[in-house]
């Protein structure tokens, strides 16, 4: 039997990092192994999880919305309660208590729609450490008020004019960042990619969604679930969930990507669909490239998935067929995103929307005796704003637009 | 041929060997291989030719902006066999720089086999480490080509060992911590990596990232076999009015650097 070399998931994964970074990367490696198993790091990381993030999150089931869904059962994972609105708090205090433990005094993050960078700078606050956040200069327009966010947290946002100006060129810029400042600095990836150890790291630190929610869903139906959905963008809220689920061989595990105006349009970031291996941000994995290996730019309605690649793990899964993943168009999106809202009083982000149109794909494929797990990632509040131009909401006041029609502009807020 | 042969003949003559970076494709693919020869007669030994890519992390904003500038305007990875040829036919040493994506992608054997066939001398791989190469250092070997990594300031002894084993034709030192780009100093950092590299191994060790003036070169070339300069040449042709005012400025520019390899040890 051959096992992989650590840091490697099948084939894929890996360090493909300036040899600058490597010691940090060492570093880093052995101080999160050891932090693990130290009562007082697990002790202090399990307080704030109660304390300051409202762990555990609860699960919610959803049976008007399930009406849609084939009539299977449909259960939500709330992630969308924690402090900060989204699942990406879990991560990020465990890096920054990681910091603190390194003897490290600054963090720098990338953000997207931005729910990394304000997660980042809320645990540098709380944990007084010094915190800049690189955003692509489209996204600090497109994402304005999580730009005010950060900066009344205290960080600095600085805004990325480099390359395509999203997110793929704000993690270029931390890692530019990175190698210049690494004695003092440690790079709170947002997501399960990145070099060896990120992926693994960032996906034990979300494992608690999946560990938490197993249990809920045995105690609340007696079973485990049929199905786990999740939408992917790296990939971190989807590893969260699936990892204490990998060994239930009974329950699929089905992750969502964004598929943007249609995999026939050219426009999305369904990096399963055209997507092949190679290498991007440190690891090899599958991403959106061109014949020359250069880097294909991403679409998506939901900024948070809007990225060219996708966390290694993902790969391995997809290839040994213990998950499978879809793509979900920006229209199935929001169609979901204002079913949830009507049917349930939850307004979920429009990554998270994207598992749940995934949800009602699979409730009709398998019936009222199914039972489907979803990520609830995060809270739509911050895509409000998005919503409202999609469905036409801003534009006519006292008048009462049908959800489920589409801005005719047909540009959304947030590509 | 290795540029071990090169940087032989620098050392022979007592002084160390001006490596001058140029991305393929910027301004243009000819006008690129046109600088590329100005930088040989100007007295350049080893022309590195820097493949663009979409997503360089090593690199600052003056070749981040030419890579931009390149890919827009339509180079393709194959340009840089090309390149080699042409560098080769005009008398220097040619080692590609380049991303490891776009040779992955490629094909590693195919890339290495083509490059080989181009006269190149080998590869710079900027965020390939050793502990990831084994394709390309036995596809390398058996086409007789070059692998350079790089080295750092926060190497350990075990990261210096470990790379300078995998590396044939020389080591690569970045001077300072950080990315390409012209730097006012590029000082004791790069003397004491350069000094810790040699501790471990026999082969000639290059330093680069920051270099800018014939002086700097001066003072590299005092412990160094070999100095690198990539962002101060590829700003006199972005920041000049026509590419021929572009070229006149690499002329003078890689002149001044090349008087400054060969009176560091004087
Ligand atoms: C609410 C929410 N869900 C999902 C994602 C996608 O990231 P990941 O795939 O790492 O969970 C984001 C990223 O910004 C997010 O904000």
């Amino acid at each position: 039997m051959t096992h992989a070399p650590p840091g490697r998931f099948g084939g894929f994964g890996g360090r493909y990092v300036p040899e600058a970074l490597v010691p940090a990367l060492e570093q880093l490696d052995e101080e999160r192994r050891k932090a693990v198993v130290d009562p007082e790091f697990v002790g202090e990381l399990e307080r704030l999880h109660q304390t300051y993030t409202g762990r555990p999150s609860i699960i919610t089931e959803v049976p008007r919305f399930a009406q849609h869904c084939g009539g299977a059962r449909v259960v939500l994972k709330r992630e969308d309660l924690n402090h900060t609105g989204s699942h990406k708090i879990n991560n990020v205090l465990g890096q920054a208590l990681l910091t603190k433990r390194m003897g490290k005094t600054r963090v720098i993050a990338e953000t997207g729609a931005g729910q990394h960078g304000v997660a980042t700078a809320t645990a540098a606050a709380l944990l007084g450490l010094e915190c800049v956040v690189y955003m692509g200069r489209k996204d600090t327009e497109r994402q304005a008020l999580n730009v005010a966010r950060m900066r009344l947290l205290g960080a600095e946002v600085v805004a990325v004019e480099h390359g395509s100006q999203t997110l793929k060129d704000a993690v270029n810029e931390a890692f530019r960042d990175w190698v210049a400042n690494v004695a003092t600095t440690h790079y709170v990836l947002g997501t399960v990619t990145g070099p060896h150890p990120f992926p693994e790291m960032v996906r034990d630190f979300h494992r608690i969604i999946g560990v938490e929610a197993r249990q809920q869903v045995l105690d609340l139906i007696g079973r485990l679930p049929d199905v786990v959905c999740a939408c992917v963008g790296g990939g971190s809220n989807a590893m969260g969930i699936f990892h204490r689920f990998i060994d239930d061989a009974g329950v699929r595990l089905v992750g969502l990507e964004a598929g943007g105006s249609g995999i026939a349009s050219g426009k999305h970031a369904a990096r399963f669909s055209t997507g092949e291996p190679g290498v991007l941000h440190g690891a090899y994995t599958y991403v959106l490239q061109d014949e020359d290996g250069q880097t294909i730019e991403s679409h998506s309605v939901s900024a948070g998935l809007d990225y060219p690649s996708v966390g290694p793990e993902h790969a391995y899964l997809r290839e040994t067929g213990r998950a499978e993943y879809r793509p979900v168009t920006d229209d199935e999106a929001m169609a979901a995103f204002a079913l949830l809202s009507r049917t349930e009083g939850i307004l979920p982000a429009i990554e998270s929307a994207h598992a749940l149109a995934g949800a009602m794909q699979l409730g009709r494929e398998l019936g009222p005796d199914a039972v489907i797990l979803v990520n609830l990632s995060g809270r739509g509040d911050k895509d409000v704003h998005t919503a409202a131009r999609w469905f036409g909401l801003l534009e006519t006041p006292g008048s009462q637009p049908a959800l489920g029609h589409q801005d005719p502009s047909g540009t959304g807020g947030s590509r | 041929m290795s540029v071990a042969t090169v940087l032989q003949r620098c050392r022979d003559e007592g002084r160390a060997a001006l490596v001058g970076y140029l991305p393929v494709g910027f301004p243009t693919v000819p006008g690129s291989i046109e600088a590329m020869r100005a930088l040989v007669e100007s007295g350049a030994d080893i022309v590195e030719i820097g493949v663009p890519y979409s997503d360089p992390v090593m690199d600052g904003p003056v070749i981040q902006d030419a890579a931009v500038r390149a890919l827009a305007g339509g180079v393709r990875v194959r340009d840089a066999f090309t390149a080699a040829r042409a560098v080769v036919d005009s008398g220097a040493a040619a080692l590609v720089m380049t991303y490891w994506n776009p040779v992955l992608h490629h094909g590693v054997e195919s890339f290495a086999a083509e490059l080989a066939a181009a006269g190149g001398a080998g590869l710079i791989t900027p965020d390939l480490i050793p502990d990831e190469a084994s394709e390309w250092i036995a596809a390398a070997r058996r086409h007789d080509l070059d692998t350079v990594f790089l080295v750092a300031p926060s190497s350990t002894p075990e990261r210096l060992a470990t790379v300078a084993k995998a590396c044939r034709g020389f080591v690569y030192a970045t001077a300072v911590m950080g990315v390409t780009g012209a730097r006012a100093t590029v000082g004791e950092a790069a003397e004491d990596l350069v000094a810790r590299t040699r501790a471990v191994t026999d082969l000639p060790v290059c330093v680069g990232l920051g270099v800018s003036t014939g002086d700097q070169a001066a003072e590299l070339s005092r412990f160094a076999d070999g100095v690198i300069v990539g962002s101060a040449l590829v700003r006199c042709l972005g920041s000049a009015p026509s590419e021929a005012e572009g070229l006149t400025r690499l002329r003078t520019l890689a002149t001044e650097l090349a008087d400054g390899v060969r009176r560091g040890r004087a």
